[in-house]
């Protein structure tokens, strides 16, 4: 429980902050759908997509200030998640031009 | 709650969570309830009554296959059948049926624990498997009929049929969210309320599966529900993600849905496996042999089981990189099966055995998994699936896995605790006759599948070749046992609970986790103190003449 006093510490400044760096990762997406970029264009929006999923997870999750076991296992769920889009796209990318 | 705001009865008991009446009282005091295992109940009676539904659906689809050409209905009805039958007994029945049943009954029991971590968010997820399992059955008599895909609602037709699949697709994707909740709610018992003496490896194993079947559950449930979701989007709004002629691909489909569906296998059978680690040293007195291989094989099928998705996808057309590395993982992801297997076998070694019901559903399981799991691996084979790719076999293979091993989990799993939750006992007899109806039943029944598949009958074919018949119709009579077998084992446990012999032991059969030192039925809030956990969960030394690793020595 004391590890959880981090979490009323946080001010409210730095949710705001977030949350406007979420809206602006938003819109760079839908802006950047409208661009070509080729094969690469998954890769751009999956990027931009973490970066929005780290700030969700460490600052409105909690999880900066979580127990060090949560933080490996939510890093095990994200690399099986980051292996099986390797996979897919792997074999994706054979039959779509 | 505090244990003060109980009232005690006339005794000075605590009363059982059967007769505790707290706000609401009658049926408002089971549907409103949110003690974790009123929410069970609830489950096992909504379950079973699905579980019913889907059984008539297979044994209608059974009677349809008598002869070669229509029996008793018309080949859109039949192709309902087989998809309503799907989708009911898979997201319906055996997905959430031992988590949300003897998960919710008992997981906090054997934990040390008063409830789950997030009661209300418990009751939430049984309305909305009540509103998914509705949603189905209205798809039924709803003008445009059931689906009709398979249950799984392959692209480009579920695109397109005129059927109710929004109906279908909507409930899944609601099922789905309920299977999430529920694991991320174990997660968080597991991880928070354990009894403070309750160490990781002085779990039980049936805690253990569930552990790493939460996990598969809430990271790979949501790629199934945002997948569905796009099937409703190009049928209403025309985008083209998946059907060919609006610029989608189908193969995309197919990759995203068995992304989760096989996972979902582990999700239906891991939870099973728990109950056959609970059952086997029970009843053959003997502490568990390779205890932590168990459970570390619990997690290691988790993350190998999420990445074999695409073997159900050799004869599409994939790259043969993709290809290999597939057919590599299905062969390693036998590799954890295999371990819990001969680690129950070993339990068994010189054990004092007692071949009550449990016991005798747990050997099922065994026998009849390994045929379903070593019938996957000639289907591993890329040169053996080609051949039998949408055949019979893969039916038998499904059934062998699905109802040999989850249904015989289920049947081992109430036969072992109904009596616990209920406090009453079955007529063991009649179990042990409807044990032999099931099981000579079940293998009829779909051992001519893997004939017929091998012999290439397709699957989901309403006509047939003259030469298949004779084993339809061996495995229709099959069907005809099984059936005779369910409603004399259901019957048996249905009475025992109207007017079966009462029992007040705690530990009826000799257990060593904890839901055996609380009383029969557990009080409302299942222990008076959190209780001390000094040994591990399966110590039974003091009865076992000899360990292996002695003899060995």
């Amino acid at each position: 429980m004391e590890k959880n006093k981090a979490h009323e510490e946080h001010g409210y400044g730095m949710y705001i902050l977030v949350w406007l760096a979420l809206v602006t990762l938003t819109g760079l997406t839908a802006t950047v759908a409208g661009i070509n970029f080729g094969k690469l264009s998954i890769a751009v929006a999956l990027l931009i997509a973490v970066i929005k999923s780290y700030l969700v997870l460490t600052e409105f999750m909690h999880l900066k200030s979580e127990q060090k076991s949560f933080k490996v296992f939510v890093f095990v769920a994200l690399l099986f998640i980051c292996i099986s889009f390797t996979l897919l796209f792997t074999d994706y990318s054979f039959y779509v031009r | 709650m505090a244990s003060d705001s109980i009232a005690l009865d006339h005794n000075g008991h605590e009363p059982s969570y059967l007769e505790y009446e707290g706000k609401h009282k009658g049926l408002l005091g089971w549907i409103l309830s949110t003690d974790h295992k009123r929410i069970g109940i609830l489950y096992l009676i909504s379950i079973l009554s699905f579980f019913a539904v889907g059984v008539t659906l297979g044994f209608l689809i059974r009677l349809e296959l008598l002869t070669p050409q229509g029996t008793i209905v018309g080949p859109q009805a039949y192709n309902e059948f087989f998809t309503l039958h799907g989708v009911i007994m898979i997201f319906i029945v055996v997905i959430p049926v031992i988590p949300a049943v003897f998960g919710n009954f008992f997981l906090p029991i054997m934990l040390g624990a008063k409830d789950v971590a997030f009661p209300r968010l418990n009751l939430l997820t049984w309305y909305l498997y009540i509103i998914g399992g509705t949603l189905v059955l209205l798809s039924l008599i709803l003008p445009g009929g059931a689906a009709d895909t398979g249950w799984t609602f392959y692209v480009p037709y579920s695109v397109r049929t005129g059927t109710n699949m929004i109906f279908t697709l909507t409930a899944v994707f609601i099922l789905g969210f309920s299977s999430i909740l529920t694991g991320l709610n174990f997660l968080t018992t597991i991880h928070r309320i354990r009894a403070p003496q309750m160490g990781w490896f002085k779990m039980p194993l049936f805690a253990w599966s569930l552990y790493a079947t939460s996990w598969i559950q809430v990271i790979v449930t949501p790629i199934v529900g945002i997948t569905l979701l796009m099937v409703i989007v190009e049928r209403v709004f025309h985008v083209g993600i998946f059907d060919p002629s609006l610029g989608g691909d189908p193969l995309l489909f197919q990759h995203m849905f068995w992304m989760y569906s096989h996972p979902a296998v582990y999700i239906i059978i891991v939870p099973a496996m728990g109950v056959i680690s609970e059952v086997i040293p029970v009843f053959s007195h003997r502490t568990i042999f390779g205890y932590k291989f168990i459970a570390y094989s619990s997690l290691a099928i988790a993350l190998f089981g999420s990445l074999v998705w695409a073997h159900h996808m050799f004869a599409t057309g994939m790259s043969d990189t993709a290809e290999f590395v597939f057919s590599l993982l299905t062969f390693v992801v036998a590799i954890p099966s295999a371990i819990k297997v001969f680690n129950w076998t070993a339990t068994l070694y010189k054990g004092s055995i007692e071949l009550e019901a449990p016991l005798l559903y747990a050997l099922a399981f065994i026998f009849l998994f390994s045929i379903g799991g070593l019938t996957g691996i000639i289907q591993g084979a890329l040169n053996v699936d080609i051949y039998l790719t949408d055949t019979y076999f893969i039916v038998g293979h499904i059934h062998y896995v699905v109802f040999g091993g989850t249904g015989m989990g289920l049947f081992a799993a109430l036969h072992y605790w109904l009596p616990k939750m209920f406090g009453r006992m079955y007529n063991k007899k009649v179990a042990r006759v409807a044990f032999w109806f099931v099981f000579v039943g079940f293998n009829v029944l779909y051992f001519p599948f893997f004939i017929l598949g091998w012999m290439g009958m397709p699957r989901r074919s309403y006509h047939y070749l003259p030469q298949f018949q004779t084993y339809h119709v061996i495995s229709t009579v099959g069907s005809w046992i099984l059936v005779i077998g369910l409603v004399l084992m259901l019957g048996n446990l249905l009475r025992s609970l109207i007017n079966g012999k009462k029992i007040t032991e705690r530990n009826i059969w000799g257990g060593e986790t904890l839901e055996w030192t609380v009383e029969t039925p557990p009080t409302f809030e299942n222990f008076e103190n959190i209780p001390d956990v000094i040994n591990g969960p399966y110590e039974y030394k003091q009865n076992e003449p000899a360990t292996i690793e002695e003899e060995v020595k």
